[in-house]
């Protein structure tokens, strides 16, 4: 098992006939993911690496039966593809771009919320089982299939502790990135509980940073309902505040979002929490023992 | 993005929203004729970004001619410190004369994103012209809020309640509603983050007026706004990051000694954590992004090279869609051009990691290369200990 994503995911890529959209639709493919279709407006009838494209996402799945997809659209069209892959009710819609009006943002989770479909991102890699399926863009080669699940609102974070799990011989689950700007989909408090009944899933990290209030949801969730143990880190411990850090999300506001306050909510909720970023994988090693 | 008080009100009064008949200048000549157009007394507010403007001195009320030339001879031009600016100050280039009000009464209101409840939240209180944070730890149940179901908006009924909850005039209670909708509009058409009112006042004559505007928009947003976008103030930022953002590197400068250049947000704070862990101190925040071409970082090299307090530069780079080859062949050209003094610690991984290490060992200079971020660690401690 794995969660979101596995064998039986049949994605279509929302942006296919893009640059990006193109070239990251190769590499999906190279790492075993089942990509059915591709979306662009007014490009039906072409393909791109033998996968053809509709017009519409209802058109996509009432031909190829896709239940999920990954969206290569630019900003100022992602939340409205969001919510047209949402209202063909898709399992999971997974959302990379960077730069969404926040407002836009609002309306889209809400929008998939109302029809009840899994939101991942924006402004993330992606998500990736490893040896069975990824929508995203992270490099696959640094993965191994394995008990640990991922969660982190950062990119290049994420790839960081997969490679240090790695490097000690402990493989991955399911790596998800949730996203890094303020209004996200799927959160850490509700993908814990989905890593906690799936059966593979023996350890959960959590890379959480600065800014809102997420991370001290999770510690309510780990504290209630999660008997894994969970690994955390919380990127940020020495930034300013009132400063936006690179991420949208990465910001301390009033006082709120800290790194001091997550990672005491998170020790408190019995989580262990990591100092360092050089010892997250060690700790997760650890806690296997 | 921030915008200064005068483009604000110049936006509200567009909206209908209530503003003091006021004239932005920027030379004391100029306040003086401002000021005879308007009638005294007036209120002469410095203009720049970060609030405690009043309790800093940068707000003061000139009943005639004689007051208004001394306080804007010693505002304009030079530098104001306020609880918000930093021990330097912002140098004040606009003032902001206004007609002011006789106030009776103040009340604190604001429109921003609440993340945790993924709304837009009204908020409002009866303390008018103090310090919302303040109150909102002291006394959290003064603090009003109407949440906005974003697939309804803000509708008439949530603003008549909250304008009711104000304890207003009752000849108040109808135009606040419709301040509070008009507000609502306005955040909501020009993709705001936050738009503040505080002080609203209610004067003598049971009027509102906003006395203060404080309007941040979202940057996400810029691209549907291009006007909004051009009341950007360059000098209101960081010179080196303004240099940094027009090569889509994203710099912020702090207090420390070492010197750091990431790829991507997260591993950047928690390369900054790192340093800070060792017991150095991050001397910036960078982020580099995902798809850094060899100029740019080259130009982040030179930034931190170029940056005084920096004793040691550490390279962090994980590499995915950036491959380290393109990293290293960027760094030994910024290295070379700009003959480093300090050392250079790199810690590569990722896509094309082998040609980029040979590229470093290749290449003449003398790079410290950590395998991993825990003997990065080490080399930064040992780096801050050597220097002099």
């Amino acid at each position: 098992m794995s969660i979101l994503i596995g064998d039986e995911t049949r994605a279509l890529v929302q942006g296919i006939t893009g640059s990006e959209g193109r070239f990251h639709t190769e590499r999906m493919l190279q790492d075993g993911t089942k990509i059915v279709a591709g979306v662009t407006p007014g490009k039906a009838g072409e393909s791109v690496e033998g996968v053809p494209v509709f017009d519409t996402v209802a058109d996509a799945v009432a031909e190829t039966g896709a239940n999920a997809s990954i969206l290569f659209v630019p900003p100022a069209f992602a939340a409205d593809a969001i919510m047209e892959a949402a209202e063909a009710r898709l399992d999971l819609v997974v959302c990379l771009t960077e730069g969404i009006p926040i407002q836009d943002m609002l309306i889209a989770r809400r929008y998939v919320d109302l029809v009840g479909v899994k939101l991942i991102g924006p402004n993330t890699p992606g998500l990736i089982s490893p040896g069975k399926s990824k929508l995203g863009v992270m490099a696959s080669y640094i993965h191994r299939p394995g008990p640990i699940g991922i969660i982190s609102r950062s990119g290049t974070l994420s790839y960081e502790v997969v490679h240090q799990l790695t490097a000690l011989g402990i493989g991955q689950s399911t790596c998800i990135g949730i996203g890094g700007d303020p209004i996200v989909g799927l959160s850490f408090s509700e993908l814990l509980p989905i890593f906690e009944t799936d059966e593979e899933t023996v350890g959960i990290v959590l890379v959480g940073e600065i800014g809102g209030s997420a991370e001290e949801e999770a510690a309510v969730v780990i504290s209630e309902r999660i008997s894994k143990p969970v690994v955390a880190f919380i990127a940020g411990r020495t930034a300013p505040p009132g400063r936006q850090m690179g991420h949208a999300g990465a910001i301390i506001t009033e006082g709120l979002g800290t790194a001091e306050a997550k990672v005491s909510a998170l020790r408190e909720a019995g989580a262990d929490v990591a100092v360092s970023p050089a010892e997250i994988g060690a700790r997760m090693a650890r806690q296997l023992r | 993005m921030r915008i200064h008080e005068y483009q604000a009100k110049e936006i509200f009064a567009k909206y209908g929203l209530p503003v003091a008949p006021s004239r932005a200048v920027s030379t004391v000549d100029d306040a003086v004729g401002a000021a005879g157009e308007l009638d005294y007394p007036v209120a002469v507010k410095a203009q720049i970004h970060a609030g405690g403007r009043g309790k800093g001195g940068g707000i003061v009320i000139a009943q005639d001619e004689e007051t208004l030339r001394e306080t804007a001879t010693c505002l304009l031009s030079h530098a104001l410190v306020t609880s918000q600016t930093g021990p330097d100050g912002r140098v004040v280039r606009k003032l902001l004369i206004e007609k002011a009000a006789a106030i009776a009464e103040e009340r604190y209101l604001a429109v921003t994103v609440d993340r945790a409840r993924r709304s837009i939240v009204i908020v409002a209180s009866r303390t008018g012209g103090i310090d919302i944070e303040e109150v909102a730890r002291e006394n959290p149940e003064a603090i009003l809020k109407e949440w906005i179901d974003p697939a309804v908006g803000l509708r008439p009924f949530q603003a008549h309640r909250l304008a009711r909850k104000l304890a207003l005039p009752v000849a108040s209670v109808r135009p606040a509603t419709e301040l509070i909708l008009t507000l609502y509009r306005f955040f909501c058409r020009e993709d705001c983050t936050l738009a503040e009112i505080n002080p609203l006042a209610i004067t003598e004559d049971a009027k509102l007026v906003a006395i203060d505007a404080k309007v941040a928009f979202d940057d996400s947003g810029l691209f549907r706004h291009p006007e909004t976008a051009k009341l950007r103030d360059e000098t209101e930022e960081d010179p080196v990051e303004v240099e940094a953002s027009a090569v889509n590197l994203n710099y912020i400068k702090l207090d420390g000694n070492v010197g750091c250049l990431v790829n991507g947000a997260g591993l950047a704070m928690a390369t900054m954590d790192l340093i800070d862990h060792v017991g150095a101190r991050p001397a910036n925040f960078l982020d580099v992004g995902g798809g850094a071409t060899a100029e740019m970082i080259e130009k982040g090299v030179r930034i931190l090279v170029g940056d005084p307090d920096v004793q040691a530069v550490l390279i962090n780079i994980f590499g995915g869609i950036l491959r380290c080859d393109v990293l290293a062949e960027g760094v030994v050209a910024a290295v070379k051009a700009v003959d480093a003094k300090c050392p250079v610690i790199i810690r590569l991984e990722g896509t094309n990691v082998d040609a980029g290490r040979e590229i470093l060992r290749s290449s003449g200079l003398s790079f410290r290369t950590a395998s991993d971020l825990r003997e990065a660690a080490q080399m930064i401690g040992d780096a801050v200990k050597e220097a002099p």
